[in-house]
């Protein structure tokens, strides 16, 4: 509780302070590449036949997932609480790789946590850390994944807190983690709204976004709150949501507490939590953030659920029509594109966060789709 | 007056400090637990520490992480640990903790794990991972069946905090010697002595301390700052390692070990 107290004041001074929203947003634009890119996706809108489909290029954020936003801004931070080591927990391997960027970037030393399971499935990014500088330390115990990664990540901060930071890559987590990865990711959402307004003059009638953690689904969902904006959040249905292999936390989970946070989970009906499973493995969490079973709850956003083979369909469909490879997490939101887009007319439109790129998933794609590295 | 308390006003009157062991209930089933706790309490154990299994068990280190998982493997619950108690109530009169993660409470039902535990005699919650600022709904479901609810404060908690802390707890706050998680260590902190002088200056309550604590030594120099002394890990290891009658056997030494530089000279 110090260790949360210690951040929680000091990241109210901080962040609110000019120095630092100019540090940040001086690093955002030269470093990152920010603003990213709204972009039309013109046959990706004629395949679906429905509504106009822009995708918020997060993709061609540095590191190619939107996880740069929150590492960043916590690095930031950290540097000035006077912390000198960054840890970190990952899944798919994208926010360990953004946290050994940022840790890279400050001169700060970097420890990682990743499920051996995940280390096997995801070994681009961890030869990605390791180039980085990061020391990646494999987690055996549990279901070998994300949440263990979490839980020895925990385990480490509260026996080095007085000089390291832990940087939580997703809005979950004990307070202030949820508030401060939504305020980094909301960049997302304010960049997005700017965009489209210049571009149409105009709201989007939906947003898409998928949701393990959910903290690409919120930085876009948050700074819409107000806006009559329909919010779909797209969970992993895994094998499918009646089998026992999926992470679908807000279709098919209950309230419980996880991680100091209270929040939809999967778990027995002994309080014990049960393992995700997706084949996107920024997905494979068993809770959520907070916020999202709170938007749940009151209603305010829509939460589906889409499985590994339907996922697959929906990373063929925007190689294909847009020669973009998406993240396996992301090609969560545009397979539900399909279900979605024929519900509306060509005047609306819906705005897809592509929270990564693919590149790290191809192996796992490849394998699944039976695609030979063979020329023919 | 609880039966914590009693237990520490005897001692306190004696000249005495409390060995307070630990071990996950379960592990490797009930019945050697059930042999176990009354084995600790007849060699001197003063109260005893039942751990309730949970799949992600935070505050813990790998010994009790493992032990944990062995106990969830013989399907091992809440229920089954309080039923466990209800059961030893019979046979013992020294003091059961439970000492569990909050959410297996909270899917039972926290007014329902109150009542229940206070009926099959439980003393005591230790929930490592309920801050006193969620505790609210739990203490007062804790209060109104007199259970102890126990609160742990770290070498990282100010003055303040502490002393806040003394406040809030019952039956004993419970000092973590290390920043850190569970686990047998060689070496504590050097500066623990002088950090529980400070606490033992801001709190009127009784003070425990634990984490890491592992051999007599350890608790013979820590005896003289504290009203108790909690030791895990290094029994949970034996669990690990032993089985039967010599298992039995070996806790029972060990306790005593344990015990003896807590008697008054």
């Amino acid at each position: 509780m110090p260790a949360l107290s210690e951040l929680d004041e000091a990241y109210r001074k901080i962040h609110r302070t000019t120095e630092f929203r100019q540090e940040l947003a001086w690093y955002f634009k030269s470093y990152v590449g920010r603003p990213t890119p709204l972009y039309f996706a013109r046959r990706l809108t004629i395949e679906l036949g429905g509504a106009q489909i822009f995708l918020k290029r997060e993709d061609l954020a540095h590191t190619g997932a939107h996880k740069i936003n929150n590492t960043l801004g916590q690095g930031l931070l950290a540097r000035r609480m006077g912390k000198t080591r960054l840890i970190a927990e990952t899944g798919a391997g994208q926010h360990g790789v953004a946290t050994a960027t940022v840790a890279a970037l400050l001169g700060l030393s970097c420890d990682v946590y990743m499920g051996t399971e995940d280390i096997r499935r995801q070994r681009l990014n961890v030869i990605r850390m390791k180039l980085l500088g990061a020391t990646v330390v494999p987690v055996e115990s549990g279901s070998r994944t994300l949440k263990d990664a979490l839980n020895d990540a925990i385990r480490d901060w509260v026996t080095n807190v007085r000089h390291t930071h832990y940087v939580l890559g997703s809005v979950g987590g004990p307070h202030p983690y949820p508030m401060i990865v939504r305020d980094f990711q909301s960049v997302i959402g304010r960049e997005t709204r700017a965009q489209l307004r210049r571009r149409t003059g105009k709201l989007p009638q939906c947003l898409v976004a998928c949701v393990g953690g959910g903290s690409n689904a919120m930085g876009l969902f948050h700074t819409f709150l107000d806006d009559p904006v329909r919010f779909v959040g797209v969970d992993a249905a895994g094998h499918g949501i009646d089998s026992s292999y999926h992470s679908a936390t807000l279709v098919a989970g209950s309230l419980g507490v996880l991680h100091g946070a209270f929040s939809y989970l999967l778990q027995d009906p002994w309080g014990n939590i049960q393992e995700a499973h997706s084949l996107a493995p920024g997905l494979d969490y068993p809770g959520v953030g907070p916020e999202h079973s709170f938007l749940k709850d009151q209603g305010r956003a829509e939460y589906v659920a889409v499985t590994d083979a339907e996922a697959l369909d929906g990373f063929n469909l925007l190689s294909r029509t847009e020669g973009i490879l998406p993240a396996l997490e992301s090609s969560h939101a545009i397979a539900y594109l399909s279900k979605l887009a024929p519900e509306y007319s060509a005047e609306d439109i819906i705005i897809v966060n592509l929270s990564g790129r693919g590149d790290k998933d191809v192996e796992v794609v490849a394998e699944a789709m039976e695609v030979s590295g063979e020329p023919h | 007056m609880s039966r914590i308390n009693k237990v520490f006003k005897k001692l306190r009157a004696k000249g005495e400090k409390a060995l307070i062991p630990f071990i996950t209930a379960g592990d490797p089933d009930l019945a050697t637990t059930r042999s176990l706790v009354l084995e600790m309490a007849a060699q001197g154990a003063d109260i005893i520490e039942l751990g309730v299994p949970f799949s992600d068990p935070l505050a813990d280190g790998p010994t009790i992480q493992a032990s944990s998982l062995r106990a969830m493997q013989a399907g091992v619950h809440l229920e089954d640990v309080l039923n466990l108690t209800g059961d030893l109530r019979g046979h013992t009169q020294t003091p059961l903790i439970l000492m569990g993660y909050y959410n297996p409470m909270l899917q039972y039902g926290l007014e329902r794990t109150a009542t229940t535990a206070a009926a099959r005699g439980v003393d005591g919650f230790i929930i490592p991972d309920l801050p006193p600022e969620e505790a609210s709904t739990w203490r007062v479901a804790a209060l109104q069946v007199k259970l102890d609810t126990i609160f742990l404060a770290a070498p990282t908690s100010n003055a303040e905090r502490i002393k806040h802390l003394g406040r809030l707890t019952k039956g004993f706050l419970y000092y973590v010697s290390v920043t850190g998680i569970t686990g047998a260590r060689t070496e504590l902190p050097s500066d623990l002595v002088e950090s529980l002088a400070q606490v033992r200056s801001l709190v009127k309550c009784p003070l425990a301390v634990g984490f890491g604590i592992s051999t007599p030594e350890q608790v013979a120099n820590l005896a003289p700052y504290v009203d108790g002394v909690v030791v895990g890990s290094a029994i949970v290891q034996r669990v690990a390692r032993l089985k039967g009658p010599e298992l039995i056997k070996e806790v029972g030494d060990f306790i005593a070990a344990l015990k003896a530089p807590l008697r008054a000279k």
